[in-house]
């Protein structure tokens, strides 16, 4: 749920980045994080285990600029991919504005994004929400590693409607900005079509 | 289904920060803090300033989810009170009707039992606050004559993008 703020001037949005363990959701919001002017950014914070896994989730607040004389911010989130915390992806999704589907690309790992896939249907059902509603862009990682999956086979996969899709490898940074980009505007249509 | 935007006008604003700024007075507090419970800062008040807020709304709002969670597990509702203590600071966190949180900072100045006395009162008159601000949205919601984000083109939106 987004946050209007006409005191301050402020619209505050989130964006949740949700995928299975290991897949690179973390290593998203480190590059943006990286390639930022401190200006827009706030602290990366992320609450992760000694073997610094995500445990809880990590946030990462970011200032876009100016629409109508409204300073835009998104905070983006990151949930743990680990099956096991799945309570804490639930809060995660709370009031979510916008989610960025990461899947991993090895061969290996199909079987996890689907459950990770179904997961996310699923808890986003339990909050009375639909992905075929809610702005929504998935991220192929990985592309760069040899056992990458051919994309037609992920893309029947796991994008049967068509949302927008991006090829990354978010190590280096390949595709991670045309992804934030994507959900962020995407996010902002909604808003600008709910005020209509 | 989407959540429609919380939105909040100067008005509700400076109602808010009227309660709080008094609150800070009673409770001789270093610093209150309303978030929203998806981590939004909705307002703060005292003499805390620099402090990294936008870190502290989420946390909060992540800290009460959590809490809420477990409370479930063992058989409560939620936990609407928390307390956390440390060498100097402590933290006081309420519940606020069903969507907000109410963070009071306070230093040997204060007590416990005093914070806790303010902090009933002035939850109240928050929660009130609140819900009287949610009746006023309903009778006049957002409408494209007085919302910006309607006029919003896709131009506005790739000139984002665009530094």
């Amino acid at each position: 749920m987004s946050f209007i703020n006409y005191s301050s001037r402020e619209i505050n949005c989130k964006i949740v980045y949700y995928g299975p363990g290991l897949c690179g959701k973390t290593t998203n919001l480190q590059h943006i994080y990286n390639r930022t002017n401190p200006e827009l950014k706030g602290k990366m914070i992320s609450l992760e285990t000694e073997a610094e896994r995500t445990l809880f989730f990590d946030f990462l607040p970011l200032a876009l600029g100016e629409i109508r004389g409204f300073k835009t911010r998104f905070h983006l989130y990151t949930v743990p991919g680990q099956v096991f915390y799945d309570a804490s992806r639930k809060l995660i999704l709370k009031g979510v504005d916008g989610v960025v589907f990461v899947a991993d690309s090895q061969a290996e790992r199909l079987e996890a994004n689907l459950e990770s896939l179904d997961n996310l249907h699923l808890n986003l059902a339990e909050q009375g929400h639909d992905l075929s509603s809610l702005p929504y862009v998935i991220q192929y990682n990985k592309r760069d590693l040899p056992n990458a999956a051919p994309m037609a086979e992920m893309q029947r996969l796991m994008n049967p409607n068509g949302v927008p899709e991006f090829e990354a490898s978010a190590a280096t940074g390949l595709g991670v900005f045309e992804t934030l980009k994507s959900v962020a505007r995407l996010v902002l249509q909604e808003l600008r079509d709910a005020s209509r | 289904m989407r959540d429609l935007p919380f939105v909040m006008y100067d008005e509700d604003q400076r109602q808010i920060l009227a309660i709080v700024e008094r609150l800070v007075r009673d409770a001789n507090a270093k610093g209150i803090f309303i978030v929203d419970r998806n981590g939004q800062l909705i307002v703060e008040a005292g003499e805390m300033h620099g402090v990294d807020t936008t870190s502290l709304a989420s946390l909060a709002a992540s800290c009460v989810a959590a809490t809420g969670s477990l409370a479930q597990i063992v058989g409560e509702e939620d936990f609407p009170v928390h307390f956390h203590q440390g060498r100097r600071d402590n933290l006081h966190i309420t519940l606020v009707g069903t969507s907000f949180i109410l963070i009071v900072v306070f230093d040997e100045r204060s007590s416990l039992g005093l914070v806790r006395l303010r902090v009933k009162k002035a939850s109240a008159a928050l929660a009130k606050a609140f819900e009287d601000m949610a009746k006023r949205a309903e009778r006049a919601p957002a409408s494209p004559t007085n919302s910006p984000f309607s006029e919003i083109t896709d131009e506005d939106i790739d000139n984002l993008f665009s530094t």
